[in-house]
């Protein structure tokens, strides 16, 4: 044996070095066909009009081996599940502030991880239609990081689905419920473009220029609402996000170097990609400003140092490949004061198809509204909202009975008001093959109007259910007494009067109460004054 | 270009032609300076509805919640058709008033400007 083994030892191969380990793996594996033409083994690299003249040009940004890669992910992988153990043993569940944090999780696990789980199709599709090894690997790589992420949130967000309500089919609600159509869409028109499209859209405008809008603020939300289960999964994600960033980076610039007929193209995208983005973010900026209890900082805030600051200098960097600003940049600037209240008012009007809660800001809450919108919210907003409380405190809660109308190509109900005028909805229409197409922005409308061909097929929830689309096979439009907000909701799966509906007497919060002991939500202070 | 496709001459289909809706039209609708209703509101409507059902009962119905509804004088309201204001013929249908499938009708209250004044 002893023998046998040194001898082995003696005639092993040299350990290569990291280095040359990756040259081996990429490049080495980029072999030359003999009896196909490259353009027909990659048939869809080039249709974007995107030129590559080097695909050795392209640099990795992070050159890791898949045993580096393993080693590192596994250990990610066993610190992330003995922390989601110690949380479930210990009930962690009942350490966030109060039931309403939930929601968030929610809003995160239907709407957020599928888009996960729909990046690494995206990128295992992209990855395939590169020719060049380099882009295949990281793309490869990437996919691989997005399963993972998916993965770790289902199974973080598993266990409040055994204390709270509306967690429990995420993946059948993404597809359906009206508001998931969303994000849904969003990623269908990345992966559904060509691979340059998608990379640029995902890896850069989305990763890289929008992720401290999304991803960041749920997790700090997280941390300040003593989340630690969601915490861990950001973490956890988090070092994979920043090679994402910096793969993201790498894209355009690799496309901007190649060729400048690429620039013009990049620039589009950039602006079509930001907008598409932008709209997205519109949940996370109701989420920052009315659905955690403990507020990390406003969205106007979170806009001004991540996107007008650091995004400013991102462009600034930007500008020596001749690329500027995106697009329409100002009108978000300009939306920054009204954004989040005109989409919390929004759910508040169709909580009764949705799978999460809402409700009335506390008086203390509207006060730091008034504070973080000086401009805004006391004119605009408060007034409603009061409105609504009144006439929940005469039981008469105000819910919207009757279906939006929906952008046509952000899929967002019509809420936008005028760049300039916050009591005006912002209307935009063009035709179309005949027919009349509604847009929530001039960002939204010029989409649409550069590829027409792409948008007409658009799965809008409200005209999907006029036509009949969402009710379940044994449903009968034509039998009397025929309820259809009911037969929706059936299609969507949501437990009625568990899931959906005001915050104020759900289950949860009952639930929250009885269990912890502890207030379902702030006690106002006219109810503290009227108890001493 | 209407849309970059891998494949030539690519077209799409388009989701909602009126045929889809079983003998019915979308029509849009939004009250101008009351945003309570966060959004305009679509409905499936019967192309012959006359336009003045809208004023009489398909629109009250709609915003029956707001505090504002009561007390609109239809007789000074103003309308608009895809933002262009004009002047309805309230005997004539939805349809024959230019209102065909996916149209959006605006109508603004004159002295009505929402819960306190705030457009809501």
């Amino acid at each position: 044996m002893t023998t046998n083994k040194s001898s082995n030892i003696a005639k092993a191969p040299r350990k290569l070095s990291l280095k040359e380990n990756y040259a081996l793996m990429t490049r080495d594996l980029g072999w030359q066909p003999s009896y196909q033409s490259v353009d027909k083994i990659f048939p869809h690299d080039h249709f974007e009009g995107i030129k590559i003249h080097n695909w050795e040009g392209w640099e990795d940004p992070f050159r890791l081996t898949m045993d580096a890669y393993w080693k590192y992910q596994g250990e990610k992988e066993r610190k992330l599940y003995a922390i989601i153990d110690a949380f479930q043993q210990n009930n962690g569940q009942f350490n966030v502030t109060d039931a309403r944090y939930i929601n968030t999780l929610k809003l995160f696990l239907t709407g957020v991880s599928p888009l996960e789980y729909a990046a690494h199709r995206g990128f295992a599709i992209a990855g395939r239609a590169f020719r060049g090894v380099g882009p295949r690997v990281a793309c490869q790589m990437q996919a691989i990081d997005e399963l993972r992420h998916v993965q770790t949130q289902i199974h973080t967000i598993s266990h409040y689905n055994k204390f709270f309500n509306g967690l429990h089919d995420f993946k059948h609600m993404h597809d359906r419920v009206w508001y998931l159509s969303v994000p849904k869409s969003y990623f269908d028109d990345a992966m559904s473009a060509g691979p340059f499209e998608f990379i640029t859209a995902i890896s850069f405008s989305f990763e890289y220029v929008l992720t401290n809008l999304l991803f960041m603020p749920f997790m700090s939300g997280a941390a300040f609402n003593g989340d630690m289960a969601t915490v861990t999964f950001g973490f956890s994600a988090q070092s994979d996000e920043s090679r994402h960033m910096t793969l993201g980076l790498e894209v355009v610039k690799f496309i901007l170097e190649q060729d400048p007929d690429n620039v013009p193209i990049v620039q589009k995208w950039l602006d079509k990609w930001f907008w598409r983005g932008y709209r997205l973010l519109t949940l996370v900026a109701m989420m920052m400003d009315y659905m955690l209890p403990k507020r990390v900082m406003s969205w106007a805030e979170a806009w001004e140092i991540y996107f007008e600051q650091n995004g400013g200098s991102l462009f600034r960097d930007l500008e020596r490949y001749g690329i500027r600003m995106p697009k329409y940049h100002e009108v978000a600037t300009k939306e920054k004061n009204r954004l989040s209240h005109e989409a919390w008012a929004t759910f508040y009007n169709y909580t009764a198809a949705t799978d999460f809660h809402t409700w009335v800001p506390s008086s203390q809450e509207m006060n730091w509204l008034s504070e973080k919108y000086p401009e805004t919210f006391d004119r605009y907003y408060r007034p409603r909202f009061e409105f609504w409380r009144e006439r929940q405190q005469q039981g008469k809660r105000f819910y919207n009975p009757t279906l939006p109308m929906l952008c046509q190509t952000c899929q967002i109900p019509m809420i936008f008001t005028e760049p300039d005028d916050p009591t005006k909805i912002c209307y935009r229409e063009t035709e179309y093959r005949g027919e009349k197409f509604h847009f929530c922005s001039d960002g939204c409308k010029d989409i649409f109007c550069d590829e027409p061909e792409k948008y007409v097929q658009a799965w809008l929830p409200v005209h999907q259910i006029y036509q009949g689309n969402c009710f379940l096979p044994d449903a009968d439009p034509t039998a009397p007494g025929f309820n259809p907000l009911a037969e929706v909701l059936r299609y969507y799966n949501l437990n009625v009067g568990h899931d959906n509906g005001d915050y104020a007497d759900s289950p949860d919060r009952r639930n929250w109460e009885q269990w912890t002991g502890r207030p379902g939500a702030p006690v106002e202070e006219e109810e503290v004054g009227k108890a001493a | 270009m209407s849309v970059i496709a891998a494949v030539p001459d690519y077209r799409g289909e388009m989701l909602d032609r009126q045929e889809k809706f079983h003998g019915k039209q979308l029509l849009y609708i939004g009250w101008e300076d009351h945003l309570m209703y966060c959004a305009p509101l679509c409905i499936p409507v019967d192309p012959q509805t006359p336009f003045g059902a809208l004023p009489k009962e398909i629109i009250p119905n709609l915003y029956a919640e707001h505090p504002d509804v009561g007390l609109i004088d239809w007789d000074k309201v103003q309308w608009f058709r895809s933002g262009q204001p004009f002047d309805p013929d309230f005997a004539a249908s939805v349809l024959d008033n230019g209102l065909g499938h996916k149209a959006i009708v605006r109508f603004r209250t004159p002295g009505l400007a929402g819960i306190q004044g705030s457009c809501s």
